[in-house]
Protein backbone atom coordinates (compact mmCIF):
# COMPACT_ATOMS: atom_id res chain seq x y z
CA UNK A 1 0.00 0.00 0.00
CA UNK A 2 1.52 3.58 -1.04
CA UNK A 3 1.00 6.11 1.57
CA UNK A 4 -1.84 8.55 0.90
CA UNK A 5 -1.20 12.37 0.14
CA UNK A 6 -3.50 14.53 0.76
CA UNK A 7 -2.89 17.65 -1.11
CA UNK A 8 -5.24 20.08 1.38
CA UNK A 9 -3.04 18.90 4.19
CA UNK A 10 -0.02 19.65 2.90
CA UNK A 11 1.35 23.02 4.31
CA UNK A 12 -0.57 22.23 7.70
CA UNK A 13 1.27 21.86 10.70
CA UNK A 14 2.99 18.74 11.35
CA UNK A 15 0.26 16.59 13.76
CA UNK A 16 1.56 16.49 17.56
CA UNK A 17 2.67 12.81 17.58
CA UNK A 18 2.04 11.36 21.35
CA UNK A 19 4.12 8.73 23.02
CA UNK A 20 2.76 5.09 22.74
CA UNK A 21 1.03 2.97 25.63
CA UNK A 22 3.32 0.18 25.87
CA UNK A 23 2.32 -3.30 26.73
CA UNK A 24 2.67 -5.08 30.07
CA UNK A 25 2.09 -8.07 30.86
CA UNK A 26 -0.84 -10.14 31.36
CA UNK A 27 0.15 -11.62 34.36
CA UNK A 28 -1.23 -14.86 35.70
CA UNK A 29 -4.90 -13.54 36.77
CA UNK A 30 -6.18 -12.89 33.10
CA UNK A 31 -8.66 -15.43 33.23
CA UNK A 32 -10.72 -12.70 35.39
CA UNK A 33 -10.91 -9.86 32.98
CA UNK A 34 -10.65 -12.09 29.38
CA UNK A 35 -12.26 -15.14 30.29
CA UNK A 36 -16.11 -13.89 28.50
CA UNK A 37 -14.48 -13.80 25.33
CA UNK A 38 -12.89 -16.99 25.17
CA UNK A 39 -13.73 -18.61 22.26
CA UNK A 40 -12.31 -22.18 21.40
CA UNK A 41 -15.14 -23.08 18.73
CA UNK A 42 -14.73 -20.75 15.99
CA UNK A 43 -16.84 -23.05 13.62
CA UNK A 44 -20.42 -22.47 13.13
CA UNK A 45 -23.11 -24.06 11.17
CA UNK A 46 -23.62 -21.09 9.00
CA UNK A 47 -19.73 -21.08 7.71
CA UNK A 48 -19.33 -22.92 4.96
CA UNK A 49 -15.68 -24.76 4.67
CA UNK A 50 -13.82 -27.53 6.20
CA UNK A 51 -13.79 -27.56 9.75
CA UNK A 52 -10.76 -28.47 11.35
CA UNK A 53 -9.09 -28.61 15.30
CA UNK A 54 -5.52 -27.69 16.47
CA UNK A 55 -3.80 -28.72 19.26
CA UNK A 56 -0.95 -28.22 20.83
CA UNK A 57 1.55 -27.74 23.68
CA UNK A 58 3.29 -24.20 24.63
CA UNK A 59 6.78 -25.10 25.98
CA UNK A 60 9.41 -22.53 27.53
CA UNK A 61 12.80 -22.49 27.36
CA UNK A 62 13.25 -25.77 29.92
CA UNK A 63 10.48 -27.44 27.79
CA UNK A 64 8.30 -27.31 30.47
CA UNK A 65 5.30 -26.98 29.71
CA UNK A 66 3.18 -23.38 30.04
CA UNK A 67 -0.20 -23.86 31.60
CA UNK A 68 -0.63 -20.18 32.27
CA UNK A 69 -0.92 -18.57 28.58
CA UNK A 70 -3.86 -17.20 26.29
CA UNK A 71 -3.55 -17.24 22.79
CA UNK A 72 -5.72 -15.31 20.20
CA UNK A 73 -6.56 -16.34 17.03
CA UNK A 74 -7.16 -13.73 13.97
CA UNK A 75 -8.46 -15.44 10.54
CA UNK A 76 -10.27 -15.53 6.96
CA UNK A 77 -13.15 -17.20 6.12
CA UNK A 78 -12.59 -20.58 3.77
CA UNK A 79 -12.78 -17.83 0.70
CA UNK A 80 -9.30 -16.33 2.36
CA UNK A 81 -11.86 -13.41 3.11
CA UNK A 82 -11.73 -11.70 6.68
CA UNK A 83 -15.18 -10.67 8.04
CA UNK A 84 -16.18 -7.38 6.89
CA UNK A 85 -18.31 -4.62 8.72
CA UNK A 86 -18.31 -6.62 12.04
CA UNK A 87 -19.49 -3.96 14.19
CA UNK A 88 -22.77 -3.79 12.23
CA UNK A 89 -23.57 -7.32 13.88
CA UNK A 90 -23.39 -9.12 16.89
CA UNK A 91 -19.97 -10.84 18.09
CA UNK A 92 -21.99 -14.60 17.81
CA UNK A 93 -23.11 -13.52 14.30
CA UNK A 94 -19.75 -12.80 13.04
CA UNK A 95 -15.97 -15.10 11.88
CA UNK A 96 -12.52 -15.17 12.58
CA UNK A 97 -11.65 -14.55 16.28
CA UNK A 98 -11.05 -17.09 18.93
CA UNK A 99 -9.12 -16.95 22.47
CA UNK A 100 -8.02 -20.21 24.47
CA UNK A 101 -6.03 -20.43 27.10
CA UNK A 102 -3.87 -23.27 27.70
CA UNK A 103 -4.70 -25.97 30.23
CA UNK A 104 -2.23 -27.18 33.25
CA UNK A 105 -0.20 -29.67 31.09
CA UNK A 106 0.40 -26.43 28.83
CA UNK A 107 -2.12 -27.29 26.11
CA UNK A 108 -4.80 -25.38 23.80
CA UNK A 109 -7.12 -26.88 21.65
CA UNK A 110 -9.36 -25.23 18.93
CA UNK A 111 -12.13 -26.03 16.50
CA UNK A 112 -12.53 -24.11 13.70
CA UNK A 113 -12.95 -23.65 9.44
CA UNK A 114 -9.97 -24.02 7.32
CA UNK A 115 -9.26 -20.43 5.98
CA UNK A 116 -8.80 -19.80 2.37
CA UNK A 117 -5.55 -18.27 0.41
CA UNK A 118 -5.30 -14.79 1.20
CA UNK A 119 -5.40 -12.60 -1.80
CA UNK A 120 -3.62 -9.44 -0.68
CA UNK A 121 -3.19 -5.84 -2.10
CA UNK A 122 -0.15 -6.73 -2.94
CA UNK A 123 -0.12 -9.72 -6.00
CA UNK A 124 1.68 -12.33 -3.74
CA UNK A 125 -1.08 -14.71 -2.52
CA UNK A 126 -0.87 -16.21 0.92
CA UNK A 127 -1.21 -19.65 1.58
CA UNK A 128 -4.02 -20.49 4.26
CA UNK A 129 -2.96 -19.34 7.48
CA UNK A 130 -4.26 -18.40 11.34
CA UNK A 131 -2.61 -15.18 12.58
CA UNK A 132 -1.64 -15.88 16.48
CA UNK A 133 -1.32 -13.64 19.17
CA UNK A 134 0.16 -14.95 22.53
CA UNK A 135 0.16 -13.47 25.75
CA UNK A 136 1.17 -15.21 29.52
CA UNK A 137 3.17 -13.97 32.67
CA UNK A 138 6.83 -13.36 31.99
CA UNK A 139 5.57 -12.16 28.49
CA UNK A 140 6.16 -8.33 28.52
CA UNK A 141 4.39 -8.32 25.33
CA UNK A 142 2.50 -10.33 22.80
CA UNK A 143 3.93 -12.73 20.73
CA UNK A 144 2.99 -12.99 16.83
CA UNK A 145 3.15 -15.79 14.98
CA UNK A 146 1.72 -17.78 12.25
CA UNK A 147 -0.42 -21.26 11.75
CA UNK A 148 0.34 -22.77 8.13
CA UNK A 149 -1.19 -26.47 6.98
CA UNK A 150 1.81 -28.92 6.55
CA UNK A 151 -0.89 -30.54 3.68
CA UNK A 152 -0.99 -27.34 1.58
CA UNK A 153 1.00 -26.74 -2.33
CA UNK A 154 0.45 -23.03 -1.48
CA UNK A 155 3.21 -23.05 1.10
CA UNK A 156 5.97 -23.44 -1.62
CA UNK A 157 4.87 -20.08 -2.71
CA UNK A 158 3.82 -17.96 0.43
CA UNK A 159 6.16 -14.73 0.65
CA UNK A 160 6.07 -14.95 3.97
CA UNK A 161 7.29 -18.49 4.35
CA UNK A 162 9.61 -17.52 1.89
CA UNK A 163 10.90 -14.96 4.29
CA UNK A 164 12.08 -17.19 6.63
CA UNK A 165 15.38 -19.76 6.64
CA UNK A 166 14.15 -23.11 5.74
CA UNK A 167 14.76 -24.57 8.78
CA UNK A 168 13.02 -22.51 10.89
CA UNK A 169 9.59 -22.29 8.78
CA UNK A 170 9.02 -25.47 9.83
CA UNK A 171 7.84 -23.94 13.36
CA UNK A 172 4.96 -22.26 11.62
CA UNK A 173 3.75 -25.45 10.26
CA UNK A 174 0.19 -27.25 11.66
CA UNK A 175 1.09 -31.18 10.64
CA UNK A 176 -1.62 -33.05 9.63
CA UNK A 177 -3.06 -36.31 11.03
CA UNK A 178 -2.47 -39.00 8.62
CA UNK A 179 -4.81 -41.18 11.40
CA UNK A 180 -7.39 -38.26 11.85
CA UNK A 181 -8.16 -36.63 9.28
CA UNK A 182 -9.21 -32.89 9.62
CA UNK A 183 -6.89 -32.47 13.09
CA UNK A 184 -3.55 -30.68 12.91
CA UNK A 185 -0.71 -30.47 16.22
CA UNK A 186 1.00 -27.57 16.36
CA UNK A 187 3.67 -27.18 19.27
CA UNK A 188 4.98 -23.67 20.29
CA UNK A 189 8.45 -23.41 21.72
CA UNK A 190 9.21 -19.81 23.40
CA UNK A 191 13.08 -19.92 23.34
CA UNK A 192 15.98 -22.92 22.34
CA UNK A 193 16.87 -24.82 19.76
CA UNK A 194 13.22 -25.53 18.13
CA UNK A 195 12.26 -21.86 19.31
CA UNK A 196 8.75 -20.72 17.21
CA UNK A 197 9.41 -18.01 14.48
CA UNK A 198 7.28 -14.78 15.62
CA UNK A 199 6.68 -11.53 14.10
CA UNK A 200 7.30 -7.94 13.75
CA UNK A 201 4.25 -6.51 12.21
CA UNK B 1 21.18 -23.79 31.73
CA UNK B 2 22.30 -19.56 33.20
CA UNK B 3 18.89 -18.32 33.07
CA UNK B 4 17.45 -21.61 35.06
CA UNK B 5 20.10 -21.28 37.61
CA UNK B 6 19.23 -17.36 37.94
CA UNK B 7 15.82 -18.04 38.46
CA UNK B 8 16.17 -20.15 41.10
CA UNK B 9 18.37 -17.91 42.67
CA UNK B 10 16.05 -16.12 45.74
CA UNK B 11 16.93 -12.18 45.60
CA UNK B 12 16.20 -9.11 47.42
CA UNK B 13 14.75 -6.64 46.84
CA UNK B 14 18.06 -4.49 47.01
CA UNK B 15 19.65 -6.88 44.53
CA UNK B 16 16.14 -6.42 42.06
CA UNK B 17 16.44 -2.94 42.69
CA UNK B 18 20.31 -3.17 41.51
CA UNK B 19 19.80 -5.17 38.66
CA UNK B 20 17.01 -2.64 37.47
CA UNK B 21 19.48 0.36 37.90
CA UNK B 22 22.25 -1.44 35.92
CA UNK B 23 20.10 -2.12 32.90
CA UNK B 24 18.83 1.95 33.26
CA UNK B 25 22.32 2.88 33.36
CA UNK B 26 23.39 1.42 30.42
CA UNK B 27 20.11 2.41 28.48
CA UNK B 28 21.00 5.47 26.38
CA UNK B 29 18.20 7.17 25.30
CA UNK B 30 17.47 5.23 22.14
CA UNK B 31 13.45 5.44 22.55
CA UNK B 32 12.65 2.39 22.83
CA UNK B 33 9.07 2.11 22.39
CA UNK B 34 7.71 -1.47 24.66
CA UNK B 35 9.34 -2.38 27.46
CA UNK B 36 12.43 -5.18 26.89
CA UNK B 37 11.08 -9.56 26.43
CA UNK B 38 14.43 -10.20 27.91
CA UNK B 39 14.34 -8.53 31.11
CA UNK B 40 15.97 -10.58 33.75
CA UNK B 41 14.47 -8.49 36.80
CA UNK B 42 11.54 -10.32 36.26
CA UNK B 43 12.26 -13.65 36.62
CA UNK B 44 9.56 -14.99 34.72
CA UNK B 45 10.57 -13.08 31.72
CA UNK B 46 13.78 -15.29 31.69
CA UNK B 47 12.10 -18.68 30.54
CA UNK B 48 9.71 -17.54 28.13
CA UNK B 49 11.37 -14.73 25.68
CA UNK B 50 12.56 -15.80 22.20
CA UNK B 51 16.00 -15.24 21.71
CA UNK B 52 15.65 -15.38 17.81
CA UNK B 53 15.31 -11.95 15.59
CA UNK B 54 11.71 -11.54 14.90
CA UNK B 55 10.96 -11.84 10.91
CA UNK B 56 9.06 -8.75 9.48
CA UNK B 57 5.65 -9.07 7.64
CA UNK B 58 4.44 -5.85 6.06
CA UNK B 59 1.58 -4.08 8.29
CA UNK B 60 -0.26 -3.35 5.08
CA UNK B 61 -0.98 -7.09 4.61
CA UNK B 62 -3.24 -8.91 6.19
CA UNK B 63 -2.96 -7.34 9.55
CA UNK B 64 -4.74 -4.40 8.64
CA UNK B 65 -8.16 -6.33 9.30
CA UNK B 66 -9.33 -6.47 12.82
CA UNK B 67 -12.00 -8.35 14.89
CA UNK B 68 -13.82 -5.80 15.95
CA UNK B 69 -16.64 -6.03 18.74
CA UNK B 70 -19.25 -3.39 18.99
CA UNK B 71 -21.65 -2.32 21.62
CA UNK B 72 -23.29 -5.52 20.90
CA UNK B 73 -21.05 -7.24 23.18
CA UNK B 74 -21.34 -5.29 26.68
CA UNK B 75 -24.24 -3.63 28.48
CA UNK B 76 -23.97 -0.70 30.53
CA UNK B 77 -23.51 -2.24 34.10
CA UNK B 78 -20.86 -3.95 32.76
CA UNK B 79 -18.43 -0.77 33.32
CA UNK B 80 -19.77 -0.43 37.30
CA UNK B 81 -16.97 -3.16 38.90
CA UNK B 82 -18.91 -1.86 42.69
CA UNK B 83 -22.17 -3.07 41.26
CA UNK B 84 -23.88 -6.78 40.48
CA UNK B 85 -23.48 -7.97 43.74
CA UNK B 86 -25.74 -7.66 46.99
CA UNK B 87 -23.71 -5.43 48.56
CA UNK B 88 -21.22 -2.26 48.26
CA UNK B 89 -17.53 -3.64 48.10
CA UNK B 90 -15.07 -2.60 50.35
CA UNK B 91 -12.27 -0.10 49.58
CA UNK B 92 -11.65 3.70 47.83
CA UNK B 93 -14.14 4.20 45.33
CA UNK B 94 -12.87 5.96 42.49
CA UNK B 95 -14.07 7.01 38.58
CA UNK B 96 -11.41 5.77 36.08
CA UNK B 97 -12.19 8.31 32.74
CA UNK B 98 -10.02 8.22 29.55
CA UNK B 99 -9.49 8.22 26.06
CA UNK B 100 -8.85 6.11 23.67
CA UNK B 101 -6.05 7.84 20.84
CA UNK B 102 -3.70 6.92 17.99
CA UNK B 103 -0.67 8.69 17.61
CA UNK B 104 -1.62 11.85 16.20
CA UNK B 105 -4.19 12.25 18.78
CA UNK B 106 -7.41 10.99 17.38
CA UNK B 107 -10.20 9.10 19.18
CA UNK B 108 -10.45 5.88 18.18
CA UNK B 109 -14.32 5.07 18.47
CA UNK B 110 -16.45 2.19 19.32
CA UNK B 111 -13.60 -0.37 20.64
CA UNK B 112 -13.67 -2.81 23.01
CA UNK B 113 -12.04 -2.21 26.17
CA UNK B 114 -11.62 -5.27 28.79
CA UNK B 115 -10.25 -4.39 32.58
CA UNK B 116 -9.66 -6.46 35.02
CA UNK B 117 -7.76 -5.85 38.92
CA UNK B 118 -7.17 -7.11 42.71
CA UNK B 119 -9.63 -5.96 45.09
CA UNK B 120 -9.16 -3.27 47.89
CA UNK B 121 -6.77 -6.14 49.70
CA UNK B 122 -4.60 -6.86 46.87
CA UNK B 123 -6.61 -10.27 46.35
CA UNK B 124 -7.51 -11.02 42.98
CA UNK B 125 -10.39 -13.48 42.52
CA UNK B 126 -8.78 -16.05 40.86
CA UNK B 127 -7.73 -20.15 41.94
CA UNK B 128 -3.93 -19.14 41.50
CA UNK B 129 -4.04 -16.06 44.28
CA UNK B 130 -4.04 -17.39 47.56
CA UNK B 131 -1.96 -15.29 49.62
CA UNK B 132 -2.89 -14.23 52.75
CA UNK B 133 -5.38 -11.14 51.88
CA UNK B 134 -9.82 -11.85 51.97
CA UNK B 135 -11.58 -12.02 49.39
CA UNK B 136 -14.42 -9.46 48.71
CA UNK B 137 -18.19 -11.14 48.29
CA UNK B 138 -19.58 -8.20 46.82
CA UNK B 139 -16.07 -7.46 44.44
CA UNK B 140 -15.30 -9.65 41.32
CA UNK B 141 -12.50 -7.13 39.55
CA UNK B 142 -13.62 -7.15 35.48
CA UNK B 143 -15.50 -5.17 33.55
CA UNK B 144 -15.69 -4.62 29.86
CA UNK B 145 -17.11 -1.14 27.55
CA UNK B 146 -16.98 0.43 24.52
CA UNK B 147 -15.76 3.69 23.50
CA UNK B 148 -18.19 6.36 22.54
CA UNK B 149 -18.03 8.63 19.35
CA UNK B 150 -15.07 10.66 21.05
CA UNK B 151 -12.90 7.52 22.07
CA UNK B 152 -13.97 8.52 25.88
CA UNK B 153 -14.41 5.76 27.94
CA UNK B 154 -15.30 5.58 31.98
CA UNK B 155 -15.65 3.12 34.58
CA UNK B 156 -16.15 3.43 38.43
CA UNK B 157 -14.48 0.82 40.71
CA UNK B 158 -12.48 0.73 44.26
CA UNK B 159 -8.43 0.98 44.34
CA UNK B 160 -6.86 -2.30 43.95
CA UNK B 161 -4.37 -3.06 46.87
CA UNK B 162 -1.27 -3.00 46.43
CA UNK B 163 -0.03 -7.25 46.61
CA UNK B 164 2.72 -9.63 47.33
CA UNK B 165 4.52 -12.18 44.42
CA UNK B 166 7.28 -14.67 44.17
CA UNK B 167 9.75 -12.51 41.78
CA UNK B 168 12.29 -12.48 44.72
CA UNK B 169 12.64 -11.67 48.46
CA UNK B 170 9.63 -9.36 49.92
CA UNK B 171 8.34 -8.53 46.40
CA UNK B 172 5.33 -6.49 46.05
CA UNK B 173 3.54 -5.09 42.82
CA UNK B 174 2.24 -1.60 43.38
CA UNK B 175 -1.30 -1.15 42.56
CA UNK B 176 -2.54 -1.48 39.37
CA UNK B 177 -5.50 -2.06 36.51
CA UNK B 178 -5.30 -4.05 33.71
CA UNK B 179 -6.54 -2.83 30.27
CA UNK B 180 -6.74 -5.05 27.25
CA UNK B 181 -7.72 -3.50 24.12
CA UNK B 182 -8.09 -4.40 20.39
CA UNK B 183 -7.82 -1.05 18.40
CA UNK B 184 -8.80 -1.19 14.50
CA UNK B 185 -6.36 -3.44 13.10
CA UNK B 186 -4.37 -6.52 14.07
CA UNK B 187 -1.01 -4.66 14.83
CA UNK B 188 -3.08 -2.42 17.32
CA UNK B 189 -4.06 -5.01 20.14
CA UNK B 190 -2.83 -3.87 23.12
CA UNK B 191 -2.56 -4.98 26.43
CA UNK B 192 -0.94 -2.63 29.36
CA UNK B 193 -1.42 -1.87 33.03
CA UNK B 194 -2.25 1.59 34.43
CA UNK B 195 -0.48 2.46 37.74
CA UNK B 196 -1.43 5.25 40.17
CA UNK B 197 0.03 8.50 41.07
CA UNK B 198 2.25 8.81 43.76
CA UNK B 199 2.79 4.79 44.20
CA UNK B 200 5.65 4.13 46.15
CA UNK B 201 6.39 0.75 44.61
CA UNK B 202 6.51 1.90 40.96
CA UNK B 203 10.37 2.39 41.89
CA UNK B 204 10.97 -0.88 42.54
CA UNK B 205 8.58 -2.72 40.16
CA UNK B 206 10.31 -4.96 37.67
CA UNK B 207 7.43 -5.06 35.51
CA UNK B 208 6.67 -1.20 34.87
CA UNK B 209 10.53 -0.57 35.00
CA UNK B 210 10.95 -3.04 32.04
CA UNK B 211 9.63 0.04 29.85
CA UNK B 212 12.81 1.45 29.29
CA UNK B 213 11.50 5.53 28.14
CA UNK B 214 10.70 7.35 30.91
CA UNK B 215 8.18 9.08 28.72
CA UNK B 216 6.30 5.47 28.22
CA UNK B 217 6.67 5.24 31.67
CA UNK B 218 4.94 7.76 32.81
CA UNK B 219 2.17 7.50 30.48
CA UNK B 220 1.25 4.02 32.25
CA UNK B 221 0.11 6.07 35.53
CA UNK B 222 -2.95 7.73 35.44
CA UNK B 223 -3.66 11.21 36.34
CA UNK B 224 -5.70 12.55 39.67
CA UNK B 225 -8.11 14.62 38.29
CA UNK B 226 -10.32 17.10 40.73
CA UNK B 227 -13.04 16.94 37.52
CA UNK B 228 -13.92 13.42 37.87
CA UNK B 229 -13.60 13.71 41.47
CA UNK B 230 -16.95 13.32 42.50
CA UNK B 231 -18.01 15.40 46.15
CA UNK B 232 -18.34 12.75 49.39
CA UNK B 233 -18.04 10.06 46.98
CA UNK B 234 -14.63 9.07 45.22
CA UNK B 235 -11.16 10.25 43.57
CA UNK B 236 -10.92 11.13 39.95
CA UNK B 237 -8.26 9.33 37.96
CA UNK B 238 -7.69 10.16 34.22
CA UNK B 239 -5.91 7.41 32.06
CA UNK B 240 -5.58 8.20 28.03
CA UNK B 241 -4.26 4.97 25.74
CA UNK B 242 -2.12 5.96 23.05
CA UNK B 243 -2.41 2.86 20.56
CA UNK B 244 0.10 2.70 17.11
CA UNK B 245 -1.04 3.26 14.17
CA UNK B 246 -2.07 0.42 11.66
CA UNK B 247 0.31 0.78 9.32
CA UNK B 248 3.33 2.05 11.82
CA UNK B 249 6.48 0.83 11.36
CA UNK B 250 7.81 -2.15 13.35
CA UNK B 251 8.63 -2.21 17.13
CA UNK B 252 11.98 -0.84 17.75
CA UNK B 253 13.10 -3.35 20.25
CA UNK B 254 13.92 -6.66 18.99
CA UNK B 255 14.91 -9.86 21.78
Amino acid sequence: MTEQKNPESLGEAVPQVLSLTTYQTVGPYFKIGLEALYRDDLAKPNIPGQVIEISGTISDADLTPVPDAVLELWQADSFGRYMDQPQKKPFEDSFGFGRVPTNEAGRFHFRTIKPGAIQGETPARQAPHILVSIFMRGLLYRLITRIYFSDEAGNADDPVLRSIEPRRRDSLLAKANPAQPYRYEWNIFLQGENETVFFDI
Amino acid sequence: MKAAAQSARVVSQRGITGEIARIAAAYQGRGEVQPRLDYPPYRSSLLRHPRSPFVCVDPDEVECWAPCFGNHEVEPRDADLTAGHPGEPIGERIIVTGRLLDATGKPVAGQLVEIWQANAAGRYLHARDQHDAPLDPNFTGCASFVTDTKGRFAFETIRPGEYPWRNHYNAWRPAHIHFSVFGPAFATRLITQMYFPGDPLLPFDPIFNSVRSKTARERLIALFDWETTVPEYGLGYRFDIVLRGRDETPMENKP
